[in-house]
Parts: structure tokens; C-alpha cells; sequence
């Protein structure tokens, strides 16, 4: 079903290691890569410092896309939040609000990083920086933690797809919100085997959705679908963590979505030529933008 | 294809897309590294994908800033305009039908400080990743990541193998190695990717080979 490793010969080398994905993962690279644990955490370091760096200058609200269309958002959220009125709660609330910021300002040609693509690269931070607040992780547990997304994100990259293009958005942001839920549980604490079932079970609930942004940008819907995927993600960590799991295990799921690209149809794989992309609302504003 | 950690988690860059923003900006710099000198005058050709959207994913901006030698993560890439502009670089954007080639492609034709033009068409294909497969008239294959050396030489029986017993000497590893031309006995066009840098002194050796017209070395693009 898979070249390489797979989700669940990973969670049994980390059942017999008697240690997380997050570490397993620091082992396996240490290996691949031929160099130092230390080398690999403190890259891993810089990545989370930028990833910290995004989510503050998104909240600030001042960087706006090239189209006008995206800015801002994440500050309303916010702003919103602080005055203690939510439907959804604090942790949500500083979820999405991180999601959508770093998104923003990936929309407005600021500094992120992909994760797994620049079009996905809200849901991590927002779910983990949140996470690690609610449960208190150090520094180290949370570079752990991107560790452990990462490794699963290999084995989604190489038996599936994680390009919008190949794959619709699902690939993209599915697979972001797979990874941060995964790492959301091993911040949460929980086993190796409950950090897969949150993977399968955010996985699962963005299958079929297709890459269909408005004139081409990585704009609209692609700054709120972060939004939506980070609380995905932390409803299906909150699920796994509880002992719920997932009915079809990561692996067959990663399938799925491998098998749903394959037979989406171009035009909603990263083309502009169908879905949102095409309502007479997009093709206006396309319009007004490309003058 | 294989992936490590830093693939998935990464690269840190400017968005919003890596195959409109980081890919093009790769492909500024391998531009301005086959130019080998410093630019004045530049022309691109966007073509499909590229055309059509550069203004709102920043390709344009990009570009230059390949051009002017920054990395995908570098900050001033939204300002590359006016840098190139305080840089005395004339640049012109040009929307155009590249023919049967990747979507997101572009054509710069370049002209360096002191005179030397050279035409690279490239594509950016995806998750940031660039084939440069155009250099004047050669076709080539060029990825970028890489440590490549990049020939012109006269098409005539042992110049690759004076080239590669300098690499040898150096210990340098040859990984991939394609010669192109257009007819015998003319200029050929050599890119050999290697696993080791190109040292400036085996650079200038090779430089000054008697049958070869120029060769240029280039580091992984970041």
C-alpha cells in the first residue's frame, strides 16, 4: 500500500522504543540525514521561531495580500477574544485566530514556513502553540512535537501526496490538520497509537476537498480553511486523547486520500477552473484584480 | 521520491506559494548565476500560470529577487522592484506564449554589466522546486540542487576528460553529467551536477583549458 514506512510501523517502533513519535522520528533522521540529534532540534528550533514570529505579525492585523482580499481577520478574531466573548471558547478561539494569522501573513508575502505548504501553513502553529500553552510543554517537548508531525507528514508525502496540485486540498490542508493533531496529542501527552488516531480521524473529515482558490491566489478559501483545519485538528486530538478511536487506522486513510486525488477531476486541483474558483462572485473579483 | 523532516517542516520562506514565490525565486538565482556577471538589463518572459497570476503570488518580485541574489526567505523580496531600481538593473516584465512548456515557466533574457547575454528559460515545478531546461539555444536539465559546474566549450575529443580528471584530483564527485550540442566540431554545453563544491582554483583551471570558453560554478540554490 506504502513505499517506505509506514504509520503503523512507526507507532510499533515507538510502542517498542517505549518512546513518542516525536523522538522516533529525531532517531530515524539523526540516521537518514547522517548528522546530531542537537543539529536536528535546533533547525527544528529556527522553524518554530518563525512559526512564532508569523503568528505574532499576523495578529497585529497590518500586512495585507496584494489583492486586498486577505488581512486583518485574524486581529478581529482576536480582538473579539479578548473581550471574553466566544461560542467556542478560549482555546479554540486562539487557535483559528493563530491559524488564520500566520495564513495572512503568508497571503501578504511575509516570512512562514510550509507546513506541509505554504497554502497549509496556519493549522500547525495554531495548534500547537495553543496546545503547548493549555498543557504547559516545554520548549523541547514542542520541537518533539513538530518532530512527530513531520514523520507522519513523510509517510503522507511518499504513499499519497501533499500538493494541492496533485492532490486538491485535501493533500494540503487535510494533511496539515493529520499533522497537527498528531502532534497536539503527543504535546497532550497521549500514546503513540492515540497520536495516529487523531491523525486518522482529522484526516478522515477533510477528504474530497478540492483546491479550487478564487483567480489563482492563495488567498480565498485558503486563509480560513486554515482556520477550519486547526479546529479539526484539536477536536480530533481531544477525541483520540479521550480513547476514541479511529474505525480505519492512518495508513488506509492516507490511501483514501491518495486514491481521491487521483480521480478529482484537474479543474479542481489548484487550476482555478472549478468550484469556488468559478462562482460569479470569484470571476468578479478576478476581474476587478487583474485591472 | 524521498523526504526528510525539514521538507515537511519547511523551508522557511516568503509566501504565499512555493511554486510562484520560492520556486521563481530560485529561478532569479540560477539566472543571474549562468549570466555570471552582474545584471544591468533584464527582460522575463512569463508564461501560463506564471502570467496570469504573478502579480497577486509575487512571482515577479521573486524573480528579481533571485536576480539580485536573495534567498526564499529573505524580507526584502516584496521591495526587489526598487532595490533592482537603486541597483541600476533595468527590468521589464512580459506577459508571453513560451510554447509547449510547464505552466509556471519563464524566459529571462539577460544582459550582464559588461555586455554578456545570455538567455536561461526555466520552470518552477512544484513545492519549490525548478528545472532550468534552457540555456541560449542548448537544452539542458538543470535542478539547481546541486553543487553544478556549467561549461561552454569547443565540441572537440577530450575536453570532458581534462575537466573531470581536475575534478578527480580535488576529489570531487561527479553525481549527474549531461553534454549537449547543437553540430559536431561546434560549442557544446556541459552541466555537471557534483557532490562536492568547485573550489575557485579547480574553477580557474578548467577556465583556462584551452577549448573552453567559459565555466561557471554554482552552489545549491537556497
Amino acid at each position: 500500500m506504502t513505499k517506505g514506512l509506514t504509520i503503523q510501523e512507526l507507532v510499533a517502533q515507538s510502542e517498542e522504543a517505549n518512546e513518542s513519535l516525536g523522538r522516533l522520528t529525531i532517531r530515524l533522521q539523526c540516521q537518514e540525514l547522517e548528522t546530531t540529534e542537537q543539529e536536528l532540534r535546533g533547525k527544528m528550533s529556527e522553524n518554530l521561531q518563525v512559526m512564532r514570529h508569523a503568528v505574532e505579525e499576523g495578529l497585529t492585523g497590518q500586512r495585507r495580500s496584494a489583492s486586498g482580499l486577505v488581512g486583518g481577520d485574524a486581529k478581529r478574531l482576536e480582538d473579539r477574544r479578548r473581550t471574553g466573548k466566544t461560542v467556542g471558547g478560549d482555546v479554540l478561539a486562539r487557535t483559528i485566530s493563530r491559524a488564520l494569522a500566520v495564513a495572512e501573513v503568508n497571503a501578504g508575502m511575509g516570512k512562514i514556513v510550509a507546513a506541509p505548504t505554504a497554502g497549509s501553513c496556519g493549522i500547525l502553529p495554531g495548534v500547537l502553540l495553543t496546545t503547548a500553552e493549555e498543557v504547559g510543554a516545554s520548549e523541547e517537548q514542542l520541537v518533539e512535537a513538530l518532530f512527530a508531525a513531520a514523520g507522519v507528514g513523510i509517510v503522507i508525502a511518499t504513499a499519497a501526496s501533499i500538493s494541492g496540485a496533485q492532490g486538491g486540498c485535501q493533500a494540503e490542508c487535510g494533511a496539515a490538520a493529520c499533522m497537527a493533531a498528531v502532534a497536539a496529542v503527543e504535546l497532550a501527552g497521549g500514546s503513540p497509537r492515540q497520536a495516529a488516531d487523531a491523525g486518522a480521524i482529522a484526516l478522515k473529515s477533510m477528504l474530497g476537498l478540492v483546491c479550487d482558490p478564487v483567480a489563482g491566489l492563495v488567498e480565498v478559501p485558503c486563509v480560513k480553511r486554515n482556520a477550519i483545519a486547526a479546529a479539526n485538528a484539536l477536536a480530533a486530538a481531544e477525541m483520540a486523547l479521550a480513547e476514541i478511536e479511529s474505525k480505519i487506522p492512518l495508513d488506509e486513510v492516507i490511501w483514501a486520500m491518495n486514491q481521491i486525488g487521483n480521480v478529482m477531476p484537474c479543474g479542481l486541483k489548484e487550476t482555478a477552473q472549478g468550484g469556488l474558483a468559478i462562482t460569479p462572485t470569484a470571476l468578479n473579483l478576478k476581474e476587478t484584480f487583474l485591472k | 521520491m524521498s523526504y526528510t523532516a525539514f521538507d515537511i517542516i519547511g523551508p522557511i520562506m516568503i509566501g504565499p506559494s512555493s511554486s510562484h514565490t520560492a520556486g521563481a525565486v530560485r529561478l532569479g538565482q540560477m539566472a543571474r548565476i549562468i549570466l555570471n556577471e552582474e545584471p544591468a538589463k533584464v527582460k522575463m518572459l512569463l508564461h501560463g500560470s506564471f502570467a496570469e497570476t504573478f502579480k497577486g503570488h509575487g512571482t515577479n518580485l521573486a524573480l528579481t529577487a533571485g536576480l539580485l541574489g536573495m534567498s526564499t526567505a529573505d524580507e526584502r523580496i516584496p521591495c526587489a522592484n526598487e532595490l533592482a531600481h537603486e541597483a541600476g538593473i533595468e527590468i521589464q516584465y512580459i506577459s508571453a506564449d513560451l510554447g509547449d512548456v510547464h505552466p509556471n515557466s519563464v524566459r529571462f533574457e539577460l544582459v550582464g554589466r559588461t555586455g554578456r547575454q545570455v538567455t536561461v528559460t526555466g520552470s518552477s515545478v512544484g513545492g519549490g522546486k525548478i528545472l532550468v531546461n534552457e540555456i541560449d539555444d542548448f537544452p539542458v536539465e538543470l535542478t539547481g540542487e546541486y553543487n553544478t559546474l556549467i561549461t561552454v566549450h569547443q565540441d572537440q575529443p577530450g575536453v570532458l576528460a581534462q575537466i573531470c580528471s581536475l575534478l578527480a584530483a580535488t576529489q570531487v564527485n561527479i553525481a549527474q553529467m549531461r553534454v549537449f550540442r547543437d553540430r559536431k566540431g561546434a560549442q557544446a554545453l556541459a552541466v555537471i551536477e557534483t557532490d562536492e563544491q568547485v573550489e575557485s582554483a579547480v574553477l580557474d583551471l578548467i577556465n583556462r583549458l584551452h577549448p573552453v570558453i567559459q565555466a561557471i560554478a554554482a552552489k545549491p540554490v537556497a
